[in-house]
């Protein structure tokens, strides 16, 4: 596909998931600090975003931060939070002429934790993305997979997995995934497991049917006439045809499963600490609602730019599809919570 | 009709009985022994008389059959690990509340969705349509949580329109039925809406793209030859075409508003059927766990079940298939 040939809107959608992408993918070099640092969290727990505190260096104890030092009487007067502190001049080393000249800016605030929310955010990207990317790459495959077997199996496959996919579609996924998710450890191999798992019934329906016209088409029907095998047509020509409405399809999947992941994580059974995950993030500020604001909503706003590009992308595509097919309008996807993706082509 | 309705039955259950025996297997499958967080302490001898008072020293399969049978015959789904009462008492507590935030959505879903969608029917590709068009991805891509917390925080915090959770004030218990009620009301409102809005995005482009597309059918021309009025054609004629595919987006959001209404729940404490779960999955209270995940399996197989059975009234093409 030409790159000018795309709508705006599915620019767009790709450019604020490549710039995700490029975050995550850049984090250790670009978060401040180290996401799980909390250096004298008594001090550093809960300050607002654009906030500083001043690091004080002593010879003989860790780091301690303060809101501003003065110097009395040969002591460093730290003013902290929890009150002054006394520190002999002598101990502190890197006291220079101008005083103390080492800041720890908290770009978007810190947590009740004392750890800088930019820096989780950041390294939180990697888990969401990471999770979201390989749930819906298994999806597709599985999805892909069915589909095809449906389409060229003959008509006893068909019906079997036709059946399994109706049923699938309307089970009650998230029981099943709360379920598993209280049972075993959650790691993120699982939870790709459980929401790639969950989400390819979609698809599988999508290649099936996009197959079987395809089948029909006369550059389908020559290559069989030229005795290659049904398996070879597949690969070779019906599936790449069919690559456009799998991509849509499969850019909706990406932030549907970041969606999910979220509220795994938000509820405790997603990704587990001290892994920093948006879900978690969020989970952590809602017990510090009313004092820290910031700890829950930057990574909500973080999600939802991650889930409004993969959902631009897969509608700029769409569009795109519609367009190719003069006249024939590409069904609206609609997208459910856990991986139901139905409205438009239930029966 | 008859015929189909009795096949639409059978499928729920023989569904209903496939979650039942998954939702088992993952528990008998899963590594690790109910008994063996408790307190190590405990006495073997006294572990034992646990094991067999809770049938966990017969083999799987058996565990498998009796439990199936406590659940098919009496609707016996054991005691609670964590206080001792019997876990349908537990559930049945808290199903109502559920099914009053997840209906309330429902209808805020709808309310919303088609009045956004008809809005921007009215003129295509202004700026009205438009703003409908992206909030509607927006309102898709915020996660339900988020949303919530934020809301609880300017709306009830901030603003002090609404109360910041629960379902009732703590003086509820003073109040007459007509108060009471309105007391729920007030509580009811935020969290619906906020549960209701990631659909009614869907909803409002579905409203939007069917109502805009019936104006090209035949019978949409037909309806401004007859010279209706504008409106009419849009608000009468417009949404019927548009309302049996409203319908079946109902019985595919119904597993949406189900685990929305988890998460929603948690963040406005509202006693239900999620903060249920939750508080048995994080005490790993397996009974109430498995029949949580069979109440939801029920409540979102009726749904679908119900969306079917209507659609099938509304459209004599599906009965006869």
């Amino acid at each position: 596909m030409r790159r000018s040939s795309l709508p705006p809107a599915a620019r767009a959608g790709a450019g604020i998931l490549g710039c995700l992408a490029l975050l995550a993918a850049a984090a250790p070099l670009l978060a401040p600090r180290d996401p799980a640092e909390q250096l004298d969290a008594a001090e550093s727990s809960r300050r607002p975003p654009l906030s500083s505190l001043l690091v004080v260096r002593t010879v003989d104890a860790e780091p301690r931060l303060a809101e501003s030092v003065t110097v009395e009487r040969g002591d460093l007067v730290l003013a902290r939070r929890s009150g002054s502190l006394r520190v002999p001049l002598g101990s502190v080393t890197n006291y220079g002429d101008d005083g103390i000249e080492e800041r720890r800016r908290n770009w978007l605030g810190t947590d009740a934790l004392g750890r800088d929310v930019l820096s989780r955010l950041l390294h939180g990207a990697r888990v969401s993305l990471t999770i979201g990317l390989l749930a819906a790459a298994l999806a597709l495959t599985a999805g892909t997979v069915v589909g095809a077997c449906a389409a060229i199996g003959g008509r006893f496959v068909d019906q079997a997995l036709m059946r399994a996919v109706d049923g699938l579609l309307c089970f009650p996924h998230l029981a099943l995934v709360l379920l598993l998710a209280a049972l075993y450890r959650p790691s993120t191999a699982l939870l790709v497991l459980l929401i790639g798992g969950t989400g390819w019934m979609g698809l599988a329906r999508l290649v099936r049917a996009e197959i079987l016209r395809l089948r029909e088409e006369p550059f389908a029907l020559a290559a069989a006439a030229a005795g290659r095998s049904p398996a070879g047509v597949l690969v070779r020509h019906l599936l790449p045809n069919a690559t456009t409405p799998l991509l849509v399809d499969a850019s909706l999947r990406v932030g549907a499963s970041i969606l999910v992941e979220s509220a795994l994580s938000f509820l405790g059974l997603g990704v587990q600490p001290p892994q920093p995950s948006w879900g978690s993030m969020i989970a952590d500020g809602q017990s510090h609602l009313t004092t820290a604001w910031w700890i829950a909503a930057f990574p909500g706003l973080m999600v939802a730019a991650a889930v409004l590009g993969s959902s631009l992308l897969a509608d700029g595509l769409s569009d795109r599809l519609a367009g190719l097919r003069a006249g024939r309008r590409a069904p609206w996807a609609f997208r459910t919570w856990l991986g139901v993706d139905a409205a438009g082509s239930r029966r | 009709m008859i015929r189909f309705v009795l096949r639409r039955l059978l499928a729920a259950a023989v569904l209903f009985l496939i979650v039942l025996t998954l939702a088992f297997a993952a528990v008998a499958l899963a590594p690790g022994d109910p008994l063996a967080p408790s307190d190590p302490r405990i006495p073997p001898e006294q572990a034992e008389r646990l094991r067999a008072l809770y049938g966990l020293d017969q083999p799987v399969p058996v565990q498998y059959v009796r439990w199936l049978g406590a659940v098919g015959l009496r609707w016996d789904w054991g005691q609670s690990y964590r206080t001792g009462q019997p876990v349908a008492d537990v559930l049945f507590e808290a199903l109502p509340p559920t099914l009053l935030l997840a209906g309330a959505a429902l209808l805020a879903q709808y309310l919303l969705g088609i009045g956004l969608g008809l809005l921007a029917a009215f003129r295509p590709n202004s700026w009205l349509d438009l703003g409908v068009r992206v909030a509607s991805l927006v309102v898709y891509a915020l996660p339900t949580f988020w949303v919530g917390l934020m809301a609880v925080l300017v709306l009830a915090v901030g603003l002090g329109v609404a109360p910041a959770g629960g379902m009732t004030s703590a003086a509820a218990f003073e109040l007459g039925p007509a108060a009471a009620a309105l007391d729920v009301l007030a509580h009811l409102w935020l969290p619906a809406l906020v549960l209701g809005l990631s659909m009614a995005g869907d909803i409002a482009r579905y409203t939007r793209t069917s109502v805009i597309e019936f104006q090209a059918t035949e019978a949409g021309r037909a309806a401004r030859a007859r010279g209706l009025s504008e409106s009419r054609i849009l608000l009468v004629h417009g949404l019927a075409h548009a309302a049996p595919r409203l319908l079946q987006l109902a019985s595919v959001s119904a597993p949406l508003l189900l685990s929305g209404a988890v998460v929603a729940e948690v963040v406005f404490a509202w006693p239900g059927l999620g903060s249920a779960t939750l508080l048995a999955i994080q005490s790993r209270d397996i009974p109430v766990v498995l029949a949580a995940t069979a109440y939801g399996a029920v409540l979102v197989i009726a749904a679908s079940l119900a969306a079917d059975l209507l659609l099938a009234r509304l459209d004599p093409r599906i009965r006869a298939e």
